[in-house]
């Protein structure tokens, strides 16, 4: 279980090693999350349309290791954007990963490019 | 710098860390905290939520990086095993030792395990930790598989002995209680009020066992009975010790400091042990020559100790120290206060009792009537918060003091509001939180709500007993200042449900993002969301299907969501009735997907464990097979279960089946603030449990008795008859203006029976409403429930119909693959998801 959380690591724009293309922006549902897959991960995609932004996390819930968070319901808390897990609620934010709700969990963010209507997440594997 | 050891990392531990980084100068001082536990402090009170839903985390008391943030450096899994008061220094487990300027021990205490042969035995536990839990669980969860009656005693009729009884419960073992002396709760109840408890715990199910005092544990290896007397045995497969508390004062002992002859180290009124540089606070401090087993007075010494460390030495711990509690037993409150049994000497008692009813209430009065001196509470404790103010604050009392306990109908309920207490009267206990500071913080100091007060002062975050009159006073307070009270949705919106259903309704708005540009801030949330799709969903019958993006996750994908992240698939089978054909259907498809198949609650199949991308191929077969959305996602319509009434039951007064098929098609697809269910019984013997949904009809001579809000679930009520002898027309009509009322004016996931409770008027109310329209809103909402069941279609069948519909139930965007995440286990021939 464990092997399956560690793989994901939170990535900055400034150590990405590749730009991997993962759709067209109209692939992805405004406002909402969709998930994508890279070798063995699966990320969460968000077309935060309402910020003008999007965020990219792990889809695994680190609470019960379940892939989910791509279909949990985005918004923000005293402005901060996140994703709630649709299990439990429980509250990430989709900048920095921390959990909102104060407990030690945290999930892995990664950096997108929207380039030509193209859609890129950054990963440094 | 000066440095702060505190030895053990529990409640009160963690409570003396708090107060003191918050004070004036803490920075002074290195603070190392060392817990024995493998994990920072958790809420030993709230312990037995651990059960509900195993998730320590929630029950931590802050998590690790608060320790961080503050400079504490916590070392957590290491106990410390000697003090050496001449070098300063301690040891630890790990053979590591440290020196300190001041020492604290919040050691606690640890359960005290009596001296009976064969204690060593498996199966035989304590309830004080998470582990001891976690060890409970996996051992009642093996008894189970090899006998599904197993049954568990608990050693112990206390307080804490009743509440592991609810645990044995809730673990599904057969519970238990044992206890030595004549009575349950000996040290809180007189011998009436335990009976009155004792009754109504063995009518829900608790077998309680009283004068027994145990010899022996029998059993080869693990426990197999309880041995009283020769021919006195219990039979049980596991054993809880709950027989009271011995504080852990191993290291007092051992360096040498003053120690209560039954133990616990002795502290003075700063705390201080007999080395002035050592304190104690919590289980393990002996004060005025008692331990005190309770949170509020640990948090008092914790307090004292803090200030006393800082140089603040007139800050002493008062020497009365109220042992006053409150708790809800399985459902039962049982409250006593001040002196609970007292002798005729000093005043008289004031007994009310019901045993019908499980009620037994009594209050000790001084003998001039001027003062209430303590009492007791069984059954109903909801008066419990204010006369512990009137005793607490020695307020005057009625003339006829009777009437503080007798019941409203009778009388009862002289006690003035809150307003009248005393700015000094300390209403959160556990944070010594005053009148005063709560009221202050909302005049002088800017908090506008409920939230705002508690952030401020802390107040109701310990036992969350004072919760009831912390609200009264934070909306009376606001009240006077001339601020209305209001109720909001979350952060995003300050409204009610009811306002902004009006909002959206009067102003035509389209849609979410809209409605949030107009009527909100910020950029919403997974509470205002679903709010707002229900209240669309009301107004228009829109369907899930058009915002899905602001749906909950079960309503995105018209499934219900499960703990591996697969889904179940519910058809509407109204009424229960289905023909040969369309089951054989079901269990073809549940054969091709290879779906666990359960028959519900709520009288139809359930076929779990479909992928994302199934759910559409399963649903267009189903729906070519006359299938419909059974909605059992939704907080809409679930289920009208029906039993099988005149069409065969020899006692049938009316086609009932007929009839719940006829509603259950009606109200389908209604989206409503919370779910709501329906039943239809052919006769009084009521087989359909009618009266225990939203709204029951119940045949009788002459038509349909209409009986509404019940519910089964966390808090079980039973519907309420509101109209009788109804023909097929008038039920019908009756039903669609009460449902269109509720879901106008309810707030979010309230079912009928909470908003019935909170409804001004009550039943007597909302007849005036349904059958007098004494609102004249009758002809408006008969023709608002037409609307909407003539706009419904079959979200699913619209679904499958959608050309972009393939997209939304791809589990990846850019590859057809499948989650390849999910495991199964094998399950009685069919499968389940792999445990977490
Ligand atoms: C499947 C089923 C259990 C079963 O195997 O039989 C079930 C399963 C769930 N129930 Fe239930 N309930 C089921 C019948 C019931 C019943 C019995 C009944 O309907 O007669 C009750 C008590 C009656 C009542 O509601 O008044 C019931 C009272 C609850 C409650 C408590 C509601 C309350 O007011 O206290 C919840 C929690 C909630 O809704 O907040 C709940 C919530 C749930 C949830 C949604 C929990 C969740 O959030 O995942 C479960 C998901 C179902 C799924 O994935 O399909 N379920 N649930 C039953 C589906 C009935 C159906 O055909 O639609
Ligand atoms: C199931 C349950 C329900 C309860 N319900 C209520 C209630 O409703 N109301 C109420 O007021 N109280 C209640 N209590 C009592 C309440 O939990 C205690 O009063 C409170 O926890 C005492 O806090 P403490 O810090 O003194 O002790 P603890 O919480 O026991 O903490 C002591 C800690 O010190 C550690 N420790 C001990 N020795 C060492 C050592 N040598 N080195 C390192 N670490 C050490 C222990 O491992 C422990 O973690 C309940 C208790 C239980 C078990
Ligand atoms: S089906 Fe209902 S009662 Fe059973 S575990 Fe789920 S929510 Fe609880
Ligand atoms: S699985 Fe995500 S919050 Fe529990």
């Amino acid at each position: 279980m464990q092997d399956i959380l560690n793989q994901y690591q939170t990535v900055t724009e400034a150590n990405v090693k590749e730009w991997f293309h993962v759709g067209e922006v109209s692939d992805f549902p405004e406002n909402s999350g969709a998930c994508i897959k890279y070798k063995t991960k699966q990320i969460a995609v968000y077309n935060f349309a309402r910020l003008s932004k999007w965020y990219a996390c792990q889809n695994l819930c680190p609470h019960k290791m379940e892939m989910v968070l791509a279909f949990g319901m985005i918004g923000d808390k005293e402005g901060i954007p996140k994703v709630a897990c649709p299990m439990h609620k429980k509250n990430f934010s989709l900048e920095d990963g921390s959990n909102l709700g104060g407990d030690d969990l945290k999930i892995a963010v990664y950096p997108v490019k929207i380039e030509n209507g193209n859609v890129y997440i950054g990963f440094s594997d | 710098m000066q440095k702060i050891i505190v030895i053990g990392n529990g409640m009160v531990g963690y409570k003396f860390c708090e107060k003191f980084v918050s004070k004036p100068n803490s920075d002074q001082f290195q603070v190392i905290v060392f817990g024995e536990e493998p994990r920072p402090a958790y809420d030993r009170v709230h312990l037995s939520e651990y059960f509900e839903n195993q998730d320590a985390e929630a029950l931590e008391m802050a998590p690790r990086s608060w320790y961080e943030e503050y400079n504490i450096e916590l070392i957590t899994g290491v106990r410390i095993t000697d003090i050496h008061r001449s070098t300063k220094t301690i040891t630890s487990s790990t053979d590591e030792s440290y020196t300190y300027d001041y020492l604290v021990l919040a050691t606690g205490s640890s359960p005290f395990v009596p001296n009976i042969k064969g204690v060593e035995k498996e199966g035989v536990f304590v309830y004080r930790t998470i582990e001891d839990l976690e060890g409970m669980l996996s051992y009642a969860a093996e008894l189970k598989l090899k006998n599904p009656n197993a049954k568990a005693a608990v050693l112990g009729g206390g307080l804490l002995g009743l509440e592991a009884g609810k645990a044995v419960m809730d673990m599904g073992l057969e519970p238990h209680i044992v206890e030595f002396a004549p009575k349950l709760m000996p040290r809180q109840l007189d011998a009436r009020s335990s009976q009155v408890l004792q009754l109504k715990l063995e009518s829900i199910g608790l077998n309680i066992h009283l004068s027994k005092a145990t010899n022996q544990i029998l059993g080869n290896g693990s426990i197999a009975a309880l041995e009283f007397g020769e021919d006195d045995v219990l039979d049980v497969e596991m054993l809880i010790i709950s027989a009271g508390i011995r504080p852990r004062d191993e290291l007092g002992k051992t360096c040498d400091l003053e120690m209560g002859t039954r133990g616990g180290i002795v502290v003075n009124n700063k705390m201080q042990t007999t080395d002035p540089s050592i304190y104690a606070i919590g289980e393990v401090a002996l004060y005025n020559q008692m331990i005190y087993g309770l949170v509020a007075p640990g948090y008092d010494m914790a307090e004292v100790a803090a200030n006393q460390i800082l140089g603040k030495e007139d800050f002493l711990m008062p020497s009365d120290i109220d042992m006053s509690t409150k708790l809800k037993l399985i459902g039962v409150d049982v409250a006593s206060f001040g002196e609970p049994f007292m002798p005729a000497s000093k005043g008289h008692s004031v007994i009310f009792e019901d045993k019908t009813k499980h009620l037994y209430k009594r209050i000790n009065v001084s003998h001039d009537g001027k003062s209430l001196l303590g009492g007791i509470l069984v059954g109903d404790a909801s008066d419990y918060n204010m006369l512990h103010q009137i005793y607490l604050n020695g307020m005057a009392i009625p003339e006829n003091p009777s009437e503080l306990i007798l019941p409203a109908s009778e009388g009862g309920k002289s006690f003035g509001s809150v307003m009248d207490l005393p700015d000094t009267a300390q209403v959160c206990s556990c944070e010594s939180v005053s009148k005063g500071a709560i009221c202050c913080s909302i005049t002088e100091n800017g908090s506008n709500n409920l939230g705002d007060v508690i952030k401020a002062t802390k107040a109701t975050t310990g036992c969350g007993g004072c919760k009831p009159m912390v609200v009264d006073l934070v909306n009376e307070t606001l009240k006077s200042l001339g601020r209305e009270v209001k109720e909001t949705i979350c952060e995003h919106f300050s409204f009610n449900r009811k306002e902004l259903y009006d909002l959206v309704k009067i102003n035509r708005v389209p849609n979410y993002q809209e409605a949030l540009n107009l009527f909100g801030e910020g950029h919403g949330c997974e509470v205002c969301k679903p709010v707002l799709a229900s209240i669309f969903a009301t107004i228009t019958m829109e369907t899930a299907n058009k915002q899905y993006e602001i749906q909950d996750t079960n309503d995105r994908f018209l499934a219900n969501i499960q703990r591996n992240g697969t889904y179940s698939v519910v058809p509407r089978i109204a009424g229960g009735e289905i023909t040969p054909d369309k089951l054989i259907v079901l269990g073809e498809v549940a054969k091709k997907y290879d779906l666990y198949t359960k028959i519900t609650g709520g009288q139809r199949i359930d076929l779990f464990g479909a992928q994302l991308h199934e759910l559409p191929l399963i649903w267009k077969e189903l729906i070519d097979a006359g299938f419909e959305s059974g909605h059992a996602y939704g907080k809409s319509l679930r289920t009208v279960k029906s039993c099988v009434g005149s069409t065969w039951c020899r006692y049938g007064m009316h086609e009932s089946v007929t009839f719940a098929i006829e509603i259950e098609n009606r109200y389908k697809g209604l989206r409503s603030p919370h779910k709501l269910k329906g039943g239809v019984s052919g006769c009084i013997r009521e087989c359909a449990e009618a009266r225990g949904k939203d709204f029951g009809l119940i045949a009788v001579d002459g038509g349909w008795n209409l009986y509404i809000c019940g519910n089964g679930g966390a808090t079980p009520k039973h519907a309420i008859l509101f109209a009788e002898h109804l023909d097929d027309e008038t039920a019908i009509k009756y039903l669609d203006r009460f449902l269109m009322y509720y879901i106008r004016t309810a707030g979010p996931l309230v079912r009928t029976a909470p908003w019935l409770e909170k409804l001004d008027g009550g039943i007597e109310y909302l007849k005036k409403v349904v059958i007098q329209d004494s609102l004249g809103i009758a002809e408006e909402l008969d023709k608002e429930m037409q609307s909407l069941v003539n706009k419904y279609e079959c979200e699913w069948k619209e679904a499958i119909e959608d050309p972009n519909m393939a997209k939304r139930f791809k589990h990846f965007v850019n590859t057809d693959d499948t989650d390849d995440n999910l495991v199964f286990v094998p399950m009685r021939e069919m499968k389940m998801p792999k445990a977490w």
